[in-house]
């Protein structure tokens, strides 16, 4: 499997680690309901077809990247830098 | 027809033409009391506890490819009960039990074979963990010997001992454990449940539920919809797609796990072996070849297939332990698709959906546990109780902080 990465190029996806789905995202520690954060922590979406998710480029630019790859082939449609949606929710 | 010696030696003069087929393939009828999701050793289990331990053989197991097509027919055969947890402890004892006594149950060989099972540790801190949890299994009436080096090197001489990073220092074995045929333990407990009057529904795959106020009444499936007072979950790696069916999400990703067979060998080792300072394990089957395994490909997938990085891990895991298996041709490898439950237990619990029963969250242990979970599972789904040493099992152990995670690691799907 290799990853296009925007900054480097395409590189074996041995050079990348994975944490997981990446859309959930953490509700806000102080005032968050418990059940929110136990299915922010726990509950997955788990689909088989195109899963976005985020890869981290240790041995390369060292950016989190989020990763569209569909679980039921590993084809990769998409790879956008994750700083880009933070930036996109700060604004 | 009864299995035995005579009925082999029958059949043996009569040219072996009178043998009838093991199970029937009836068509689905339109109501059952207990309808199980998945064929594979944990619905095929749960069918046979119900109809042989609790009465009820208005069952049927719909199986959407053929009987054994997941993860039964996959594993590396390993049957162990090796564990520290309270929760954990005492319900692989109850299944190591159960598959002492199976072939006796299920009138068939399931090639149960308790060659043992030795976890091999490389430094003093491994070997305290590993004290450690010998004790806590002997504690719970489970065998458990903690071998130093020359016990070792007695045991199996051809490892390397003297590894400049990993040295072998000794290793927590399990005589009792060992493998079992896992292509045999499907068919035997699908016979078995079959000769009761369970249907066992091939091609049959599950699309959706029949939902009546909030309740699940029945399943649509590839062959029509079929109607059923209780509905029983059984689909290890699919769970989270069929539970969706049923509006639920769940505290699991999927994920694949490789096996690798070599070429067939004189018989070289004995028991099964797993090397502590990487991850892979090791033992041979009857055929003689020699079976491997290692880590998960570490990402979310539904592909039954892996990728090469975690073939060439395994291989220098093997190089690590086991030096003399280099000029060994491998033969194949393939993959199976587990339930990777965010600590690395199972679940057996009622779905937060009335009328839904789930069994879930496997991980890639999943294969010793079989009878067990079929047991405990069909307990539950009878008397509405969850059987005592599955009580821990439950769905809601997330969201409440009582998890169950052998590896003390957090919330982490990619554990066990
Ligand atoms: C490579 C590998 C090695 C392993 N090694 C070991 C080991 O050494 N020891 C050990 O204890 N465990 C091991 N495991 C884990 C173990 O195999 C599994 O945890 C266990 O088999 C899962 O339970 P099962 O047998 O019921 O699963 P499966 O056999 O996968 O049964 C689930 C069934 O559900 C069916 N299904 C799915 N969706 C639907 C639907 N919508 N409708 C109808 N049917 C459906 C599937 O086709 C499948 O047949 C290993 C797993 C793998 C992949
Ligand atoms: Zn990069």
């Amino acid at each position: 499997m290799r990853i296009t990465c925007p900054y480097c190029g395409a590189r074996d996806a041995q050079e990348f680690s994975y944490l997981g789905a990446a859309d959930p995202v953490r509700p806000d520690g102080m005032a968050a309901a418990e059940a929110a954060m136990a299915d922010y922590v726990y509950l997955r979406d788990n689909p088989a077809g195109p899963h976005r998710e985020l890869w981290y480029h240790g041995s390369g630019c060292r950016s989190w990247l989020i990763v569209t790859r569909d679980t039921r082939t590993h084809a990769i449609s998409a790879v956008e830098p994750a700083k880009v949606r933070k930036a996109g929710e700060a604004a | 027809m009864r299995y035995s010696a005579l009925s082999l030696l029958t059949q043996a003069l009569r040219g072996h033409k009178g043998w009838t087929p093991v199970w029937r393939d009836p068509a689905p009828k339109a109501e059952y009391d207990v309808v199980i999701i998945g064929g594979g050793g944990h619905g095929l289990a749960t069918a046979h506890y119900l109809a042989s331990r609790h009465g009820i053989t208005k069952i049927a197991v719909l199986e959407k490819g053929y009987l054994g097509s997941g993860n039964v027919g996959r594993n590396t055969t390993i049957i162990r009960s090796n564990y520290l947890l309270p929760g954990n402890t005492p319900f692989y004892e109850l299944s190591m039990k159960l598959w002492e006594g199976l072939e006796q149950d299920l009138n068939y060989n399931a090639m149960v074979s308790q060659r043992g099972v030795l976890n091999l540790y490389h430094s003093d801190a491994q070997r305290d963990a590993f004290a450690r949890r010998g004790n806590a299994m002997r504690l719970a009436g489970v065998d458990a010997e903690l071998l130093d080096r020359e016990q070792v090197r007695a045991m199996a001489p051809f490892f390397d001992y003297d590894n400049a990073r990993f040295p072998i220092q000794g290793g927590l074995l399990q005589k009792r454990g060992g493998t079992a045929r896992h292509d045999a333990v499907a068919w035997g407990y699908a016979r078995a449940a079959d000769s009761r009057g369970v249907d066992l529904i091939q091609n049959c795959e599950v699309t959706g539920f029949t939902m009546v106020d909030g309740r699940a009444v029945g399943v649509e499936t590839s062959r029509g919809p079929i109607r059923a007072k209780k509905i029983a979950m059984a689909v290890a790696g699919n769970s989270s797609r069929v539970a969706a069916m049923a509006g639920m999400r769940l505290p699991i990703e999927s994920h694949v796990l490789q096996a690798f067979v070599s070429e067939g060998l004189k018989p070289m080792i004995d028991g099964v072996v797993t090397f502590g300072a990487g991850h892979f394990y090791v033992s041979q089957s009857d055929k003689g070849g020699l079976v491997f395994g290692g880590d998960i490909d570490g990402y979310n997938s539904y592909a039954q297939r892996g990728n090469l990085p975690v073939i060439e891990d395994v291989m220098e895991s093997a190089m690590a332990l086991w030096p003399g298996l280099g000029r060994v041709r491998m033969l194949r490898h393939w993959g199976g698709i587990m339930d990777m439950s965010m600590d690395g237990s199972p679940i057996i619990d009622r779905a937060p959906v009335e009328g839904l029963y789930l069994n879930a969250g496997w991980c890639y242990g999943g294969f010793k546990a079989t009878p067990a979970s079929g047991f405990c599972f069909a307990h539950l789904i009878a008397t509405g109780e969850p059987h005592p040493v599955a009580a821990a099992y439950r769905l809601d152990r997330f969201a409440s902080g009582r998890l169950i995670d052998e590896k003390g690691v957090g919330a982490q799907p990619n554990l066990h």
